[in-house]
Formats: C-alpha cells, sequence, structure tokens
C-alpha cells in the first residue's frame, strides 16, 4: 500500500527511477569496454583497428545516452533531437572527407612557395 | 536542454570534422605523433570520467527520491571526479608545457629544430638528426599531390621526378625539411604496421606536418577541458543548492539537466580518447 502510494507521487512527476543496479552494472560495462578498446590496439588488425575502436566508442556512448542521461526512458523527441544532431554531423564529417578525398590530388602546388616564405 | 546538447555536439562535430580530413590525409603523421600522448593517463581519465557520471546519475536518483545526503555525497563524489580528471589532464599538458608545445613553439613547427633535437636528446627518442641536414633546406612542391600511403614505389619515384622539375632553388623554403626525399630509395614506403614508425621514415611533407596532430589535439582536449571545469562549476553551484536542501522529488529540474550536460562531456571524451590515444 505504501509503495504504491509512492509510485503514484512519483508518477506525477513523470519521474522514471534508474535502479542503482542497472546504473552500475552499465557502469562496469562500461569500464569492460574501455578495457577492451585499449586491448584492442595489441592486436594488429589492419585497417579494421579503427573501426573496432569507434564501434566500441559509439557502444560505450551509447550505454552513457540510454541509461545514464536516460534517454531511454525520456520522451522520444528527446532522442530525436540527439539523432538529428548526430545524422548532421555524420553528414558534414563524410561530406567533407568525401571532398577532400576527391579534390586534393587535383589540388596545384602554389604557384611560387618562395615568394611566400621569403 | 536536448537542444542546447545538439548544439554542443555540432561545434565539437567541427572539431572531429577538422580531425577526420587531416587523419584520412596524413594517416602516418597521426600514427607517428599519437606516440606523445600517454595512454595510460588517457585510459585513467576515461574511468575516472566514467566513475563521476555514475556518482551524477545516482545523485539524480537520490534528488528524484528525495534522499538529500545521498544527492550531496553523490554531487562531492562527481565534483572530485572532474578535479581528479583534470590533475590527470594538467599533468598531462604540463610535460608538453615544459617543452613549450603550446603556442607559437611546438616543437614540429618549422623553424623549431633545436627545440626538437634539445627534446629528441632529452627522451633518447629517434631523432635521427644525423640523417636531417639542417642546411640543406627543401620546399615542397607536391604536397598537395602527396598521397602517404597508397604510392607504391614507382609512383613515387614518378612523383619525385616529377617534383625535381618543380624544384624551386634550395634555401628559399622553411628549414628543417629533410633532403631525402629525393632519393626514394631512403624513403622509408612506411607501412606502419610491420615497423615502430619513427620521426625519419615519415616522409618530409609529413614530418613538415606532424605540428597539425598537437594542433588539433590541444584544441579538441582544451574546449573538452573547458566543459569539464564549465561543468565542475555548475555541480558546485548544484551541492550549494542541495546542502541548502532546495532540491526534492517535485523539484529537481536543476540536477537532471546538469548531470545531462555532465554526461555529454564524458561521451565526448569516450569518442576524443581512442580517437587521439588508441591510433593504431
Amino acid at each position: 500500500m505504501n509503495t504504491a502510494a509512492k509510485q503514484h507521487r512519483f508518477s506525477t512527476y513523470h519521474t522514471h527511477l534508474v535502479p542503482p543496479s542497472v546504473l552500475v552494472s552499465v557502469f562496469l560495462l562500461l569500464i569492460l569496454l574501455t578495457i577492451a578498446t585499449v586491448a584492442a590496439t595489441w592486436i594488429d588488425l589492419g585497417q579494421y583497428n579503427i573501426w573496432i575502436a569507434m564501434i566500441i566508442a559509439v557502444a560505450k556512448a551509447a550505454l552513457v545516452a540510454l541509461y545514464f542521461m536516460h534517454l531511454r526512458y525520456d520522451s522520444p523527441f528527446n532522442a530525436l533531437i540527439l539523432v538529428i544532431a548526430l545524422l548532421f554531423t555524420t553528414m558534414f564529417i563524410a561530406i567533407t572527407l568525401k571532398d577532400t578525398v576527391i579534390n586534393t590530388r587535383n589540388l596545384q602546388p602554389p604557384p611560387s612557395a618562395a615568394s611566400n616564405t621569403g | 536542454m536536448w537542444i542546447f546538447l545538439a548544439t554542443e555536439i555540432l561545434m565539437f562535430g567541427g572539431l572531429f570534422c577538422a580531425y577526420a580530413v587531416y587523419r584520412a590525409a596524413h594517416p602516418d603523421v597521426f600514427l607517428y605523433a599519437h606516440h606523445f600522448l600517454d595512454q595510460n593517463l588517457g585510459a585513467l581519465n576515461t574511468i575516472v570520467l566514467l566513475t563521476s557520471s555514475l556518482t551524477m546519475a545516482w545523485g539524480v536518483r537520490s534528488a528524484q527520491i528525495g534522499k538529500r545526503k545521498l544527492l550531496v555525497i553523490m554531487l562531492m563524489l562527481t565534483l572530485l571526479g572532474g578535479l581528479g580528471f583534470m590533475a590527470v589532464k594538467t599533468v598531462e599538458y604540463k610535460d608538453k608545457w615544459q617543452y613549450k608545445w603550446l603556442g607559437f613553439h611546438n616543437m614540429f613547427y618549422p623553424g623549431n629544430e633545436s627545440l626538437r633535437d634539445e627534446y629528441f636528446k632529452k627522451h633518447d627518442h629517434d631523432s635521427g638528426h644525423g640523417d636531417i641536414d639542417l642546411n640543406h633546406d627543401v620546399w615542397h612542391h607536391d604536397e598537395m599531390m602527396d598521397e602517404p600511403d597508397t604510392t607504391s614505389s614507382s609512383d613515387i619515384e614518378q612523383e619525385v621526378a616529377v617534383s625535381h622539375t618543380l624544384q624551386t632553388p634550395p634555401h628559399s623554403g622553411p628549414p628543417g625539411l629533410s633532403e631525402s626525399y629525393l632519393h626514394p630509395g631512403d624513403r622509408t614506403d612506411s607501412d606502419p604496421h610491420d615497423t615502430q614508425i619513427t620521426f625519419n621514415n615519415l616522409s618530409p611533407t609529413d614530418q613538415y606536418r606532424v605540428h597539425l596532430f598537437f594542433q588539433i589535439y590541444f584544441l579538441m582536449t582544451g574546449l573538452h577541458g573547458l566543459h569539464v571545469l564549465v561543468g565542475m562549476a555548475l555541480i558546485f553551484y548544484l551541492l550549494v543548492r542541495a546542502v541548502r536542501g532546495h532540491f526534492s522529488p517535485a523539484y529537481y529540474t536543476p540536477v537532471d539537466l546538469i548531470g545531462l550536460y555532465w554526461h555529454l562531456v564524458d561521451l565526448i571524451w569516450i569518442l576524443l580518447f581512442p580517437l587521439l590515444y588508441l591510433i593504431h
């Protein structure tokens, strides 16, 4: 009865309590992933190393956003804002990168480096 | 609050973009230069920041259920985490400050070879300055066309032949660039994965660009550090209010929002750590 009353009291404030067990297990998972990402650099996987590092980093970021920032329990609108921001950042980086890769080799050397450096 | 966080992401996005462009263009530079960062300190800082995120999230929870004492303890621990992070960062920056790596005195700038030699001597690093003829300067015309990673040796020969024809007389460019690129045999076609990369087997154009890594490093970690400081100030403000008993299950929004900000700072570090410290 008492707990039910409490539950009701909190629900009027749109609160979702993240239980400590979830917080701690997310934290332990984050530490584990940190160790994993450091350990991954000991193994040479060529170009896949960067992908592994980034996948682990994104997984960690997702854990922080979903549980510590309680996005999972929030209105989806908040998540939408985050996803859109990330989407635009990704577009920004991807287009710039593509442009750099394509155009760098077409760039002409400076007409006279000697006059620039005096 | 989430819209503010989105603008923060976009602000850091610009820096991540700069990082991506330079790393894509000069992978060897990043591979070489990141050895100057201490991986252990970086990992330690990640763990410190993650712990402070945990205590912050727990603090929000205690505010939600009206446990004032627990909230105060959690905020104190979070503040301590921020302090710890900044302390480790100070140790890292101080090491670089000693060799005047901040400002215009970065030892990898052209013109600062004496600083670089001094550093290499002191740290018994692979300077190989015997190979670098400081009196004989060469300016590179093929900077923009240089493709460090993919060129086969015959391509390099061609490139060098082209650069010969474009070359201006010596002594006209910034000092400190090795002459070795003129002799393709001297240039180690650097496969970063089977040899430890050294300053000398970077191509001279890449040697000239090492400072870019540090500029990006200082800009990204500097802006992040600034965010940590702001976050610490905000958490201190929360702490004062929590001690005065301003927060209750009915009113804990400031704790929640500043918590979100703190987690975002943590989140950005999570991305920075592998990008700057764990280059492979």
